[in-house]
């Protein structure tokens, strides 16, 4: 099953998508907070969102699932 | 005169040998992966196709080893002489025996007389195993390949195009080059095959996971170009070559300017939101000429920019934050990437720009068991210690070490310029207010007043980091408008062309890696 990995340590600073939205690569699908920076994550994959596995203000560290598509 | 036609015969007859190459089967195999016969490749790769040779007759007489599975040469490219040494891989694979080997060796001492670039085509299995003795531990023999290219590092620039494999101790020629262009599907770079990697450690892997053109460049870090073709890798190498001299005596020629790409200007791409992100390559064209862009690992470690450009129709090497990935932030790999380009630029009177964008250096557990201090000095001592033009332009903010890397104030770069959108800092605001004072913070109940002392200290913070109170200081040299820059850096670059500092006598630092 194809995921999205987040790209650094961080903290979810927002969700921007819902369960069964169509992503297309290069969406920007959550934005983290790190080193006072917000940091983009954009989809390298296209497909239909699954299951949302982090929340707003959860510690993610570099590698950890973020969201699976179906 | 029967006597001399037959000499002319004999000669015909050994050259059409050699130009065949290997046997047919394996000129078929290579069009099968849309790979070129090594004399196509140096056709395409020499002006006009021309070149001359040495040891074209080598191992003639075994009748199966058109020059000994190597095309060692000397001609044109754009016009400047190169030394080439390429791998026929029609021929045993391309492997080495003690003759290739010995051509290797002397194309490369013929480069080092001369002063000029020496490129090295490379396609090959390895070394001959049933010749080992005469080609892998001699003075002469493999280990003097490599012995060469470190000798030669910084003297004359030093290109590997990888069309194929580069397998187990041929690794080490695009190891020690400046720069390696990896064909994407063809060409691939390991020190044991998956092959052996099952047999001797139990790791069932591919080629493309191990050791592909791809994983090496956006992984590992040991190619630099990615690309699609032969015929692409070989105008990518002319591009690269356009930006450097022949030798570390000579300096970068100039090349007719051009305009910028039509595009938005910089005032406008950049934001006034320090935290927001943005493109630094829409920043890059507002002030390049258009098209002079050569980004060298643009795929590995993509948080720092790094590549050749012209301004003016002068030669820069441009160090860039990308504030669109991962913040700008710098990490190991990204202080490994500017570290080796650094170098480079240096080695060849290539002045260095600086474009800083940057939060520092990450923080936490994964990356000080990566050894982030001893990455991120390696890259400040490279650039503390490159004596060409260095000039440094604070885009936005610049954290903390980040400012010491991007060459700020206390580096000598030639001059520290800062856009009105500057923010230097130990750290940003935010941090800076939660680190003084968060135990007064936490010991305000009332959640309005508490709010309303951080937004006093952030606005305090904010004037002790005015960047007029830092250039009223003399911390930076200038403050240039986004609109301005583009002249500013041309002229800079122009007056110092002929900086010259002299470094206190010692054998060579002690490098931090």
């Amino acid at each position: 099953m194809k995921n999205l990995k987040s790209t650094m340590a961080g903290t979810v600073f927002t969700v921007n998508v819902v369960v069964g939205e169509e992503v297309v690569v290069g969406q920007v699908v959550f934005v983290l907070e790190s080193m006072k920076m917000e940091i983009p994550v954009e989809a390298e994959v296209a497909g239909k969102v699954a299951t949302i596995i982090v929340g707003e203000g959860d510690f993610v560290n570099e590698g950890d699932v973020l969201l699976t598509f179906e | 005169m029967g006597e001399k036609k037959g000499y002319n015969e004999r000669l015909e007859e050994k050259l059409t040998t050699i130009f065949a190459g290997g046997h047919a089967k394996y000129h078929e195999k290579m069009n099968e992966q849309n790979k070129l016969f090594v004399r196509d490749r140096l056709a395409l790769l020499f002006d006009d196709g021309e070149y001359i040779e040495d040891g074209r007759f080598a191992n003639v007489e075994a009748g199966d080893l058109p020059a000994d599975g190597v095309v060692t040469a000397t001609g044109k490219v754009n016009g400047q002489t190169v030394c080439v040494m390429a791998n026929d891989s029609t021929v045993k694979a391309g492997s080495w025996g003690s003759r290739t080997v010995e051509k290797i060796i002397r194309i490369q001492e013929i480069a080092e007389k001369n002063r000029v670039p020496m490129l090295y085509l490379v396609d090959s299995a390895g070394a001959r195993i049933t010749d080992q003795l005469d080609m892998f531990p001699n003075r002469r023999g493999a280990g003097r390949i490599f012995h060469n290219q470190v000798r030669l590092s910084g003297f004359i620039p030093q290109i590997c195009l990888l069309f194929g494999p580069s397998a187990a101790g041929g690794a080490y020629i695009p190891a020690f080059c400046d720069v390696v262009i990896m064909v994407e599907g063809n060409a691939s770079m390991y020190l044991g095959s998956p092959r052996m990697a099952e047999k001797v450690i139990g790791e069932k892997v591919t080629l493309e996971e191990m050791g592909g053109a791809r994983m090496h460049c956006t992984v590992s870090g040991v190619g630099d170009v990615l690309v699609t073709s032969e015929e692409e890798a070989i105008a990518e190498a002319k591009k690269y070559l356009g930006y450097f001299p022949a030798n570390y005596t000579e300096k970068p020629n100039k090349v007719e300017p051009k305009q910028i790409k039509e595009g938005r200007s910089l005032e406008a791409i950049i934001p006034e939101n320090q935290n927001a992100p943005f493109d630094m390559y829409e920043a890059i064209d507002a002030l390049i000429d258009e098209g002079s862009f050569f980004d060298v690992k643009k795929l590995f470690a993509a948080e720092l920019i790094t590549g050749f450009a012209r301004i003016e129709g002068q030669a820069v090497g441009i160090i860039a934050n990308q504030p669109k990935v991962k913040g700008g932030v710098l990490f190991v790999d990204s202080a490994d990437k500017a570290t080796k380009f650094i170098s480079l630029c240096d080695a060849f009177s290539i002045p260095l720009l600086f474009l800083a964008d940057v939060p520092g250096f990450m923080i936490g557990t994964k990356v000080e068991r990566a050894g982030i201090i001893r990455h991120g000095a390696k890259l400040i001592a490279a650039m503390s210690s490159a004596t060409v033009p260095k000039i440094s332009v604070i885009v936005r903010k610049a954290y903390g070490a980040g400012l010491y890397a991007m060459a700020g104030p206390a580096f000598e770069p030639d001059v520290c310029i800062a856009l009105p959108t500057a923010q230097i800092a130990v750290m940003g605001p935010e941090a800076a207010v939660n680190a003084v004072y968060s135990n007064k913070i936490e010991a305000i109940e009332d959640p309005k007043e508490r709010i309303k002392f951080v937004q006093e200290k952030h606005a305090e913070y904010k004037e002790e980091i005015d960047i007029y109170k830092l250039a009223s200081e003399m911390i930076i040299d200038e403050i240039v408008s986004p609109s301005d820059l583009r002249v500013e850096l041309s002229k800079r670059l122009h007056y110092y062309e002929n900086k010259q500092i002299s470094v206190a006598p010692r054998k060579h630092p002690v490098l931090p890696v």
